[in-house]
């Protein structure tokens, strides 16, 4: 907002339009959920306030240390483990497949044709292949009578169906092409002859994929984080439907709350979500400056 | 149908003479339905008794027209506090009144103005089915029913000419289960934490919903008698939380579920034998050709009751257009249709006359029904011989224990409820 001013009126102009959407549906949005969050409530409305009842209320027994740990690390202990092993997994195979995308696939047609490929299951809702894997992993599901049928286990599997495991199942299923899209662009970008020049010096594949390709991916891989990351710590849907509601999540917390009106606790939650979130972000942009690499 | 053509035909012929009058200035002020255009409704509420079928009839007997805003029960009270101008006509449940009604964004509706108001059922009007008490834990319908004027932000003990809801639809719901997969008789709310169906049971995750169910669970397991379980104490929403947290804890429930079709496709698929369920996911359960069984216990049923209201700010010809529609909707089409859901009809004599009499027989009085049963929409639903689960409606009805409720401490319970779903 501030470089606004600075910069030539012409182009201040041109980003104008942006710059208001931004503000209208963005930042005051989010002014007002943080201010909400210090109001007081009752069954039916929202009141004026400048309270701390409601993050004092997220944080009750948390810090006690004597029993279980309270809801809320609980909450947050199990999304970041999704988060973690959701990013991995993304972050590996996202990153393969587009490597195998721009280093062996050779004709530019056939990139794009494979690109194009990957993105074919996003042509459906994100709920519908979500659902579609419930008569897979199921107990009566094509997955267990496999393995009934060959012999393998003697029971159906019931891990394979609203566990942790179909949770990342589909948090992985969902969301590598956020990973993909990123990273091919970077490998996109890098000069080959980068590439000839290293295997001339002798350096083996390994060498150049850790020394040259990986080092010159990192925007790619920094952004394709940041989407997979935000996108399940406030996820709800997902965890809800493979979890099978049992599992917790942050989201879930606040869609409660708002279900039952109680507007500023649902915002301090959002609030502390939108914190943590940001706070990741900042971790990984410092480890990385998208701006300068881009 | 044949009176409706006539009506409908009346109907024109009014618009014709009140056209030729319309020079003296008679149309203002008169309902839309008399003017060229037809009146559109706004109509607020769950899927429940919302219908193409519903809607094609209305406009054939009345010429108004209504548009469906569905919403599930919570979004339905949230659009009734943050935009009361967004609908012209709510259904709503009764245990959201007391939440409603001190926000005055509701008007007191003139029980003066509904035809058949002396026919609403007695188990709204005065909680009583075939002249006898029926259960009224919770917020049971005639509890919130009255208020002491239009305007009023209170309710009244005694019977006032002004309601809060015009009934529509209510039900007795229970426990569904799969007897191909049970089989064995299940005749108690205490089967749904039995370790025998370990990894197999399920209960909805609406917290003010599956609090009830929570509580005829642990009521029938002989651990504790509530005083009401729909207005429960700090201590007792802690004792019932605790239970059914170290159920979960166990691995007694395969999912919970919070959308009509979840409750239906763990039925369906076998995940899940025994859980909270509502009537229509039974029936689209066996509509599948799947055994599943809306299966009466000696404890008795959790009730809900549902009703129209209208904003604080309907007056003139749109409160006209919004109390004919609420009279249609009680002269009997609906309430045949709604009754061959498995619901119940608030008026039923008028149900009755647009129902053939194997239908009244099967869903009304229990009796082995002598053709096949088939739902609205033409599907099979029971066939010749088959009884009604839970029986006749003096059966069903007179055995309700509970209300869907809101409870003073419904914050501390949606706090409990969002913990056992954490641990």
């Amino acid at each position: 907002m501030l470089n606004l001013f600075k910069i030539k009126p012409s182009i201040g102009l041109l980003s104008l339009p942006y710059a208001l959407v931004f503000i209208f549906f963005f930042f005051i949005p989010l002014i007002l959920t943080f201010v909400i969050s210090f109001w007081d409530y009752n069954e039916y409305s929202i009141i004026p306030d400048l309270i701390l009842e409601n993050y004092r209320y997220i944080f009750e027994n948390c810090f006690s240390f004597k029993d279980d740990m309270c809801v809320t690390f609980k909450t947050y202990l199990s999304t970041f483990i999704f988060c973690f092993i959701t990013w991995f997994f993304t972050l590996i195979i996202g990153f393969f497949v587009a490597y195998f995308l721009s280093f062996y696939v050779n004709s530019l047609t056939w990139q794009i044709a494979l690109f194009l490929l990957c993105t074919i299951p996003f042509w459906t809702s994100n709920v519908i292949r979500m659902i579609s894997w419930i008569p897979l992993l199921g107990r009566n599901g094509l997955v267990n009578d496999f393995f009934l049928s060959t012999g393998l286990t003697n029971t159906p599997q019931e891990w394979l169906l609203y566990s942790g495991f179909s949770v990342v199942l589909a948090f992985v299923h969902l969301y590598t092409l956020f990973m993909i899209v990123p990273i091919f662009n970077s490998m996109m970008r890098i000069d080959k002859s980068i590439i000839e020049a290293a295997y001339d010096s002798g350096a083996n594949g390994f060498q150049i994929l850790s020394n040259i390709i990986i080092p010159l991916c990192k925007p790619g891989i920094v952004i394709g984080s940041i989407f997979v990351i935000t996108v399940v710590m406030g996820d709800f849907i997902t965890i809800g439907i493979m979890g099978g509601q049992q599992i917790p999540s942050i989201g879930k917390i606040i869609y409660v709350e708002m279900s039952y009106l109680q507007l500023p606790a649902a915002a301090a939650n959002a609030v502390i979500l939108l914190f943590l979130t940001l706070l990741i972000i900042w971790i990984m942009t410092k480890m990385i400056d998208i701006r300068k690499e881009l | 149908m044949k009176n409706n053509i006539t009506r409908r035909n009346l109907l024109k012929t009014s618009t014709a003479a009140l056209g030729a009058v319309a020079g003296a200035g008679l149309l203002r002020g008169f309902p839309a339905i008399h003017a060229s255009d037809a009146p559109v409704v706004r109509y607020l509420g769950t899927a429940v008794n919302m219908g193409d079928a519903v809607q094609k009839k209305l406009f054939d007997d009345t010429g108004i027209k209504v548009k469906f805003i569905v919403k599930t029960t919570d979004e339905v009270v949230k659009t009734i506090f943050t935009q009361p101008n967004s609908f012209d006509i709510v259904d709503s449940e009764y245990f959201s009144m007391p939440k409603l009604v001190p926000s005055g964004n509701l008007l007191g509706m003139d029980t003066k103005r509904i035809k058949e108001w002396d026919n609403v059922t007695s188990a709204f009007t005065k909680g009583e089915v075939a002249g006898k008490k029926i259960g009224d834990q919770g917020t049971a319908p005639k509890k919130v029913m009255y208020l002491k004027g239009a305007n009023s932000k209170e309710f009244a003990a005694e019977p006032t000419q002004y309601v809060t809801l015009i009934p529509t639809v209510y039900n007795a719901d229970t426990l569904g289960i799969r007897p191909d997969l049970i089989k064995r008789p299940i005749s108690t709310w205490a089967e749904l934490l039995n370790p025998e169906f370990k990894g197999k049971a399920s209960i909805l995750n609406i917290p003010s919903i599956g609090i009830m169910d929570a509580a005829m669970v642990v009521e029938a397991m002989g651990e504790y008698k509530y005083p009401d379980k729909g207005n429960m104490t700090k201590k007792e929403i802690d004792l019932t939380m605790k239970i059914f947290t170290e159920a979960k804890k166990a691995g007694q429930f395969r999912a919970f579920w919070s959308d009509f079709n979840e409750s239906v496709n763990l039925m369906a698929s076998g995940e899940v034998v025994i859980q909270s369920m509502w009537s229509p996911a039974i029936t689209a359960v066996r509509t599948k050709g799947i055994p599943c069984v809306y299966q009466p216990l000696k404890e008795g049923y959790r009730a809900w009751a549902a009703g129209f209201g209208l904003p604080a700010t309907t007056k003139g010809r749109q409160a006209d257009i919004c109390y004919e529609f609420i009279n249609w909707y009680l002269s009997g089409w609906v309430g045949a249709y709604l009754n061959r859901q498995g619901y119940y009809s608030a008026v039923i004599p008028t149900a009755k006359k647009y129902m053939e009499s194997y239908e009244w027989d099967y869903w009304m009085l229990g009796k082995p029904a002598t053709a096949d049963i088939m739902s609205p929409d033409g599907k099979k639903l029971a066939s010749k011989g088959e009884i009604r689960d839970g029986g006749s409606y003096e059966a069903r009805m007179g055995a309700v224990e509970c209300w869907n409720a809101t409870m003073d401490e419904n914050k501390y319970m949606v706090r409990k409820w969002n913990e056992m779903i954490a641990s």
